[in-house]
């Protein structure tokens, strides 16, 4: 199953992956207009900090996502390749996939009432903060 | 150090101003001026606070309360950490523009000295090369090339020669040849030597000085290429001693830390380092606080202790001391090893290094006044030693008179900045050369010379686990195996265009080399013809 991996002793807390994952889920794609004249998207991989300790965290694609099995609508689903996939219209909001998600991989969209997660930027064709992260400590896994 | 910006990311969470942000820790009102300004576009900044996170010495703030990013500029090292990884180019970090009364003579740099010295009572420090506008030979030197009477050799289409060995080489070469030219066998005396692909080494850099993953760069770098790197005095990790100890010169300095046998025989080479460039006539000071549990094992010394280096090695006050520590060396390595003698470039250079092959050394290792430092006094880096230029030209000169230039290779170290000053070094007679700070700022250091506060802000220069994973070794021994790679095909290129097929031919010819805007002295101790002679 394809997904992001993070390698934490040369993972430097810059936070670019968060930033750049803001820029491959908005709508115009460029990073001024994303962070000053839009809406912007909530970051789907999160920099988890204890100093010295630092590494990013978002969605594994688990074999056995309990996310899925928690979703009461369906709108989470794992698809044919493997992916841990989220159907927005049929998200309800009901958080039950945040408390299920036992790696803290799901992000919260207050203002929506819904839940983002990583797609692993399939709009875009490969995931933006693997090729964004200046230190390569976040590696793309196709399995 | 990391509590120190652990404390910080916890006043975040308030995201509001502070006092301490702009309280420094110095006893007395400041009267210096602040060395940077830090130019932040509005427009551009989307408040990502990554140059906040990226600097260790606390310049940038982000105010959650007014969404905004201030700056304390006086905190500012121009390190330019913040202006490379600011995703929207927002920041230009630039030599403050405010300036004293112009003076020739009581310049801005003296009168700041002036007064740093004035408020803490100290040796003012600082890292790197010697930045003062001292003649760089290298700039007054032209190549040659081919024109008609010679033909030029293109390197892409014909073999070119950058192989190099250091160490002793045999008097005169007698070859036995058996009956119908079968069997032939050299019949001198071979002393050993060490075999590098590229007359370019890396240089003494030590794990203390530097990081560990900034070490290891430089070893994977090395081991790729087939040369060398140099352990520095701070010993060889017992976790790299496998896999990079055959591509290590591992040097034994006056602090004899980390000196164990495996040590030396793991090793290509043994160095006794003398003196540095940089600091000649000094020692060196481990603080203690670098000193981790890691550092401490490889150096053998408790941790936390610092590691003093002292000026002269103790057991060496004569020239027939140093001969007792590099046979001692030789023994102890089972005569399998070159033995390599380090000193600065000083005024009696030539004289010592004939002291020096004299004495046994396999390799006489010069560093020059330009040669760079994790941390020395300003006045010693700025005003003490020779160039390397003259250095090298006296010292080759010297041994080929004496005729002993073939008991020992020459390496010279301290302001080689690019290929051409390599081909230069060696038809001066280097046989190779050096590269301390060229290395580093393939790594990503900026020369900001603050190395000595141990914040480097590039993770190259320091001990604190939140900015050494800043270097990755994976990306930096790529950038350095892409720095040798480009040279040696910029040296064969010159090479080349000189109708030269090898290095070798080059070494310590001066022909090649004409003298432009020099006067006659410095002509004649480079032993080189002014152009158009």
């Amino acid at each position: 199953m394809p997904k992001v991996v993070a390698k934490p002793e040369v993972c430097m807390g810059c936070h670019l992956c968060e930033v750049w994952c803001v820029v491959a889920h908005s709508n115009s794609k460029d990073i001024v207009k994303a962070f000053k004249y839009e809406k912007t998207p909530h970051p789907r991989i999160i920099v988890d900090e204890n100093l010295p300790e630092v590494f990013a965290i978002q969605c594994r694609h688990c074999e056995e996502p309990d996310c899925v099995f928690a979703c009461i609508s369906g709108a989470l689903y794992k698809d044919e390749s493997g992916r841990v996939v989220h159907d927005e219209s049929k998200c309800v909001g009901c958080l039950s996939c945040v408390m299920a998600c036992p790696h803290g991989g799901i992000v919260i969209d207050l203002d929506n009432r819904k839940i983002v997660k990583c797609d692993l930027c399939e709009e875009i064709g490969f995931p933006v903060c693997v090729k964004m992260c200046p230190n390569e400590a976040l590696i793309y896994e196709e399995g | 150090m990391h509590e120190k910006i652990f404390e910080k990311i916890e006043m975040e969470k308030n995201q509001t101003g502070n006092i301490e942000f702009f309280l420094g820790e110095k006893e007395m009102k400041s009267f210096m001026l602040p060395e940077f300004i830090i130019e932040r576009s509005d427009e551009r900044c989307i408040r990502c606070r990554v140059c906040e996170r990226q600097c260790p010495e606390g310049t940038h703030r982000y105010d959650g309360e007014l969404d905004m990013m201030f700056h304390a500029e006086e905190k500012c090292v121009g390190c330019q950490r913040c202006a490379v990884f600011c995703p929207t180019n927002a920041l230009i970090v630039r030599p403050h523009p405010s300036q004293y009364r112009p003076n020739a003579n009581w310049t801005r740099e003296k009168l700041q000295d002036l007064k740093k010295q004035a408020e803490t009572g100290g040796v003012i420090l600082t890292g790197s090369g010697n930045d003062k506008p001292y003649r760089i030979y290298w700039d007054h030197l032209v190549l040659n090339a081919s024109q008609v009477t010679n033909p030029s050799i293109d390197p892409l289409r014909e073999p070119m020669e950058l192989r190099t060995f250091l160490g002793r080489k045999p008097d005169s070469l007698e070859i036995k040849i058996g009956e119908d030219f079968e069997g032939v066998e050299i019949q001198s005396e071979l002393f050993p030597n060490v075999m590098i692909e590229t007359p370019i080494v890396f240089s003494a850099m030590s794990y203390g000085a530097i990081s560990y993953n900034a070490f290891k760069s430089l070893a994977m770098a090395a081991k790729e290429y087939g040369t060398l790197f140099n352990t520095g005095e701070g010993g060889l990790p017992i976790s790299l001693r496998d896999g990079y100890g055959s591509s290590a010169i591992v040097q034994v300095a006056s602090g004899r830390f980390g000196v164990d046998p495996d040590y030396l025989n793991v090793a290509a080479a043994v160095e006794i380092k003398i003196g540095q460039g940089a600091k000649p006539g000094i020692g060196g000071h481990l603080p203690g606080e670098k000193v981790t549990e890691k550092i401490s094992e490889t150096r053998m010394i408790p941790e936390g202790t610092d590691a003093l280096s002292p000026a002269p090695q103790h057991d060496i006050y004569s020239i027939e001391d140093l001969s007792m520590l590099i046979y001692a060396l030789k023994e102890a390595t089972n005569y399998e090893k070159p033995v390599s003698v380090k000193i600065a470039a000083v005024h009696n250079v030539a004289a010592i290094a004939s002291g020096i092959v004299r004495a046994g050394a396999d390799i006489v290792a010069i560093d020059g006044l330009r040669g760079g430092t994790g941390a020395a006094p300003k006045i010693i880096r700025d005003n003490v030693g020779i160039p390397i230029e003259l250095a090298l030209a006296a010292v080759d000169k010297r041994l080929r008179e004496e005729g002993i230039r073939n008991k020992a290779s020459i390496l010279i170290a301290g302001g080689i900045r690019n290929s051409a000053d390599v081909i230069k070094a060696i038809a001066l007679g280097a046989d190779a050369v050096y590269i301390g700070t060229p290395a580093l700022v393939a790594m990503g250091c900026t020369i900001c010379q603050k190395c000595y506060t141990g914040r480097c802000s590039w993770g190259i220069c320091t001990q604190d686990p939140y900015l050494t994973r800043r270097l990755n070794p994976e990306i930096a021994s790529k950038r350095l195996v892409n720095l040798l790679r480009g040279w040696s095909h910029e040296i064969k290129e010159m090479l080349g265009g000189m109708g030269i097929n090898a290095i070798e031919s080059l070494r310590g010819n001066r022909d090649h080399l004409r003298g432009v805007g020099l006067e006659e002295w410095e002509l004649n101790v480079l032993g080189v013809k002014g152009a158009g002679e």
